[in-house]
């Protein structure tokens, strides 16, 4: 649970220009990624806790403040909410150096020190050498750094971070996350990243937060959420393939229950709370799809074992990504990896009839739509 | 050479400038970025006297400043002179029609400059002054400068708004243009000539500093 009165706490809504309805928690040290489509909303929440945005209603309390309180008239501007921002385009100001666009921001310091502060800031963000260089005469991974170097030049209750890895390349990625996954260790503050990149977000983040159309839908660890949708909703926006709808059929003991799929009775390891003849939607994970191979039948083939034509076997390196139409059905279509050498040995090709069990670990259920 | 009209012309033009500037710089910033009823109207405006001919808007203005106005009565009222034929009545007018040479420049400027920016100040803890005086006007800087220039040497340059309004009293209203045109009604040829090119001199290096100055400044910006 977020430790909410030293960390973020974010409930807004409104109707126009942007509908919102959304919920954000986040503790001191821990990073909450807000993942979301294009348009989702993801950076107007950050504005929102920023105070560049006013919603109509709700509230945006940080490290034991209100900075808004739409019912109690509080709404804190940007320059009293001690935030620390890194714009998707970074925002410097091309007029000043590396040095003085992080100056800039501590003016909270007597004048004298700013110099020594700055120089030090641009220092851990490993920038030291590149002081006087203005903002065109670096790299986008060095822009990058200098924006966050500002950001935390006000000494921040929060740290935001708008898309920050959108625009380098991805060596530069690989190595400005490792950077922030470093530098979040040292943090003390809620940190809170903006992506439309699952990856990393689950590299990255202690929570993950799902946003569409202006609605934050699940929030959860990233397993939680990438393993465990909530909805139908969440694990299509997590791009979880093999998302269906089903019939609950009956509940057996130990937990489990029977689940109708088209033609097949699918056993689940329940998550509780579903009724027998209730509508779900259910998901299995790739990686609990398990083939049948053909030379060698295993016993593991009497747990819900599933039957369809292979539509499509791309090699992707080492592995193959495999398609299945489950009774020949485009609408039931299938998706799961396997090694390379399997699926050759197995003769893995469009229109080769193919068998796989459903593992009922994987099985996950989620509350249908009425 | 006519050292008083051209002291005239340098005085009006210094005034205009030192007026217009700064509070051009708030007509424009809020055209830039607001988006506001009317907007359309208030460029239209602005703009208008660049296609008007002077003696159109001459006219308008003198009428503005006579004492059959409001206006003109409540100037006299006021401060006990009538504006039309004096200084005070020149420095309005040019105020008028530099209006475009001034606000367009500056409008320009500062819709150049990425709202993020602005934002990123205020998140940076700068106040709105503070965000302006850092941060929007060393990047608009330039098109403040050109502003400035181009009123300057377009107050020097202004003949029928001048003439309609300011009539042609020497130290008061007879600046450097009228001048010229009187040397040319004299026969002074060599008169005229010598001003003229005096104009042509200060309008040459005014558009030489522009070009240099911004020059400069872009090249360090690269």
């Amino acid at each position: 649970m977020s430790d909410v009165t030293h960390g973020l706490d974010l409930a807004v809504r409104q109707r126009a220009p942007i509908a919102l309805d959304a919920a954000l928690e986040c503790a001191p040290g821990e990073l909450t990624a807000l993942v979301g489509p294009s348009g989702s909303g993801k950076t107007t929440l950050l504005r929102v806790i920023a105070g560049l945005d006013r919603p109509q209603q709700g509230h945006v309390r940080c490290a034991g403040h209100t900075w808004l309180d739409a019912r109690e008239g509080i709404d804190l501007s940007p320059q009293r909410r001690r935030v620390g921002l890194v714009f998707q385009s970074y925002a410097l100001f091309p007029h000043l150096s590396a040095l003085d666009n992080v100056a800039v921001a501590l003016s909270h310091l007597p004048p004298g020190q700013r110099g020594e502060r700055a120089c030090a800031l641009l220092e851990q963000v490993h920038l030291s050498g590149l002081e006087g260089r203005l903002p065109d005469e670096l790299s986008g991974g060095q822009q990058q750094r200098v924006a966050v170097a500002r950001a935390l030049a006000r000494d921040p209750a929060v740290l935001l971070l708008d898309e920050p890895f959108s625009a380098v390349d991805q060596v530069t990625r690989g190595k400005l996350q490792r950077e922030l996954a470093r530098l979040r260790e040292r943090l003390k503050i809620p940190v809170v990243l903006v992506t439309h990149d699952l990856d990393e977000a689950r590299l990255l983040a202690d929570r993950i937060v799902i946003i569409h159309r202006g609605t934050t839908l699940q929030s959860g660890t990233p397993d939680q959420v990438l393993l465990r949708p909530c909805s139908g909703d969440v694990a299509r926006l997590v791009d979880l393939p093999n998302v269906f709808e089903g019939t609950v059929s009956a509940l057996g003991p130990d937990g489990t229950l029977h689940l109708r799929w088209r033609g097949y009775t699918l056993e689940v390891r329940s998550d509780g709370g579903f009724r027998p003849g209730e509508r779900v939607d259910w998901v299995v994970p790739s990686r609990f799809v398990i083939l049948h191979r053909r030379d060698k039948p295993s016993r593991g083939e009497h747990e819900n074992p599933v039957g369809g034509v292979c539509t499509e076997c791309t090699m992707l390196g080492d592995n193959a990504l495999v398609s299945i139409d489950v009774d020949a059905d485009v609408d039931a279509s299938l998706s799961f990896g396997v090694p390379a050498h399997v699926a050759r040995r197995n003769g893995l090709a469009p229109g080769v009839e193919v068998r796989v069990s459903l593992l009922a670990e994987g099985i996950h259920l989620m509350p249908g739509k009425r | 050479m006519d050292w008083e009209a051209l002291s005239l012309s340098l005085r009006l033009g210094a005034w205009t400038t030192v007026i217009l500037i700064p509070s051009g710089i708030l007509l424009a910033r809020v055209l830039a970025w607001r988006r506001f009823p009317g907007r359309g109207a208030v460029e239209a405006l602005v703009a208008l006297p660049l296609v008007l001919p002077p003696t159109v808007l001459g006219y308008y203005l003198l009428a503005a400043f006579g004492g059959g106005s409001a206006f003109g009565r409540g100037y006299q009222a006021l401060f006990g002179s009538p504006l039309a034929f004096s200084f005070e009545g020149l420095l309005l007018a040019s105020l008028v029609f530099n209006l475009p040479f001034a606000i367009q420049p500056m409008q320009r400027a500062f819709a150049g400059i990425a709202p993020e920016l602005r934002e990123a100040a205020w998140c940076s803890g700068l106040s709105r002054w503070q965000a302006f005086r850092r941060v929007e006007l060393p990047l608009a800087f330039p098109g403040v400068l050109s502003a400035a220039v181009l009123t300057f040497a377009h107050t020097l340059g202004e003949f029928g708004v001048v003439l309609m309004v300011g009539g042609n009293l020497p130290g008061q209203t007879k600046t450097i243009a009228i001048a010229i045109y009187d040397r040319v009604q004299a026969f002074d040829d060599a008169g005229a000539a010598l001003m003229s090119a005096t104009l042509v001199l200060i309008s040459f290096a005014a558009i030489v500093a522009i070009h240099g100055l911004t020059g400069r400044r872009d090249r360090v910006r690269v």
